[in-house]
């Protein structure tokens, strides 16, 4: 297993604040690696050091051995919802296809055979080929949150970072969904960020709790786990981010 | 009709008009999917202050207007990558100044502005060859752009945070875009002037987006519009002795009216009817 992503002792303040503290963790490839935290936790900043959108105030940050600038070309991002504009007038085919982009020579870019077929490929996997041609503002959330897994998945990244990916997915897609991420382990490696604590430890093979800290636990073992690693994040995260089902769970079963 | 075309002037307003339809038509289109009318209203207001400079200083108004409308353009380009909160703002002042600069340069300026009056409210029957070469290179230069950089401006248009990761220079191709937009609405500002350059720019845009997915079809349906309304508005306010720029502007608000119309009752058809939804 190698290094995919490698950050040591990490800062980052966002308009003078600061969200990360003393930030470290390394992820292998063929690990699937959640990150659960409250809103506000610093999770989306944590996503975007590692793709160099951010630059960290203090320490260290390495994809595949390099800077995140030199090597985010081998990474697949998937973006939060709600960052998009859906009444943009482009095709699922069209926007996926662009994920193809980052190995070209820019200028008078067409698309090869090779990029259609491997766009072909990936929404065949995510089961959305026959909406192609379709408009992304005629999709339903499921449709367009997989388009956007599709975009990540056509440039064939090492690793596939998720920020919320299952915000709009209803709940037996959802299963589906982490069936496909799971899968997707095998050839790289996976980063999620989310603050659903449910369903994540049932396929993650390391579990992390961030807000502002994080707080690591190198096994991703089910929901016992999980919840021993939800304690020792700050009080504020069971109170404000995680469902309340948990909450109770935690004042249940006491302090260990 | 066919007397009239004997004319030159009305043969070159027609081909002002078609130059300036297919150069709106992209750009507009552009303009209308990422949202940036406003600020093309601060650019072709900012050109204003080109224009009083150029009469001031005794060089061609149109050269001053191009300066100041790609400085104005690329200044708020910058802003808008780095502190979009400020935009606005920032829009809402570099409008007034730019007409404020024009104002004082032209009270400066001894005798009268001729051609004053035709870049605030456009004249296209009055649009000189040695304007309608520029236009033409303007065009071209912008079709050249728009189709070398046709994938790129999309991926950056729809997402300017993916198409970073994908390591495309966001900065500059916004930039280019900003650019492109700015001596697009110098073109327009000949034909209808520049306080009504931002209808022009972005109504036959807005009509094709109601019937387009695509924003290669939205392009062509938009330059098809544009050429429907600048010929409509030529002819008729020949006819009828009205300023051209005005009419241009009102047929096309009429059309964007009568779209939103038909798409309204379209809609309204198929709540009815849910099974064609």
């Amino acid at each position: 297993m190698t290094e995919a992503i490698k950050l040591d002792h990490v800062y980052a303040e966002i308009a003078g604040q600061t969200v990360l503290e003393d930030i470290s963790l390394a992820v292998n490839t063929r690990e699937f690696y959640a990150i659960i935290g409250p809103n506000g936790g610093g999770k989306t900043t944590l996503v975007k050091l590692m793709l160099g959108l951010i630059q960290p105030k203090k320490g260290m940050i390495k994809v595949f051995g390099g800077t995140p600038r030199e090597n985010r070309r081998m990474l697949g991002y998937v973006p939060q919802f709600h960052t998009f504009d859906f009444h943009y007038p482009i095709t699922l085919h069209e926007m996926v296809i662009s994920g193809r982009l980052g190995n070209k020579s820019r200028v008078f870019t067409r698309y090869t055979q090779e990029d259609r077929r491997i766009t072909e490929e990936v929404l065949i996997t995510l089961g959305i080929s026959d909406l192609s041609g379709r408009e992304i503002s005629a999709l339903s959330g499921g449709e367009r949150q997989r388009a956007i897994i599709a975009r990540a998945l056509v440039s064939e990244p090492r690793a596939l970072l998720l920020d919320e990916p299952t915000v709009y997915v209803d709940a037996p897609a959802e299963q589906q969904f982490y069936n496909i991420l799971n899968s997707l382990k095998e050839k790289m490696a996976v980063i999620l960020v989310t603050h659903d604590i449910g369903v994540v430890s049932d396929y993650a093979t390391k579990v992390a709790c961030l807000n502002r800290h994080l707080y690591t636990h190198d096994s991703g073992e089910i929901t016992e786990e999980m919840l021993t690693s939800a304690y020792m994040c700050p009080v504020e995260l069971i109170a404000h981010g995680v469902p309340h089902r948990v909450f109770r769970k935690h004042t249940h079963e006491g302090l260990p | 009709m066919i007397s009239i075309m004997a004319f030159e002037f009305f043969r070159n307003a027609l081909l002002a008009g078609l130059l300036a339809s297919v150069t709106c038509g992209i750009i507009g289109t552009y303009v209308v999917v990422k949202k940036l009318v406003a600020l093309s209203g601060g650019v072709s207001h900012a050109a204003f202050g080109g224009i009083g400079l150029g009469y001031y200083a005794g060089f061609d108004p149109v050269l001053g207007a191009i300066g100041f409308s790609l400085v104005s353009a690329l200044g708020m380009g910058m802003v808008s990558l780095r502190a979009k909160q400020h935009l606005d703002t920032l829009i809402g002042a570099i409008w007034a100044i730019g007409m404020a600069i024009g104002i004082l340069f032209i009270s400066l300026t001894p005798g009268y502005a001729p051609d004053l009056f035709s870049f605030l409210f456009g004249n296209i029957l009055l649009v000189p060859v040695g304007d309608l070469v520029i236009m033409a290179i303007l065009a071209v230069m912008i079709v050249v752009v728009v189709i070398a950089c046709y994938q790129i401006f999309l991926t950056v248009t729809f997402d300017e945070e993916y198409a970073m990761v994908l390591d495309i220079p966001v900065e500059i191709v916004t930039l280019l875009l900003l650019s492109l937009v700015a001596l697009t609405v110098v073109m327009l500002i000949r034909i209808v002037g520049i306080i009504l350059v931002i209808a022009l720019l972005t109504l036959p845009a807005a009509i094709s987006r109601e019937y387009c997915s695509h924003l290669k079809n939205m392009m062509v349906l938009s330059v098809f519009v544009g050429i429907l309304v600048t010929t409509g508005g030529i002819f008729l306010s020949y006819f009828l002795d009205v300023p051209s720029g005005a009419t241009i502007i009102l047929i096309a608000a009429g059309l964007y009216g009568l779209v939103l119309i038909e798409r309204g009752l379209r809609k309204n058809k198929h709540r009815v009817n849910p099974g064609n939804a």
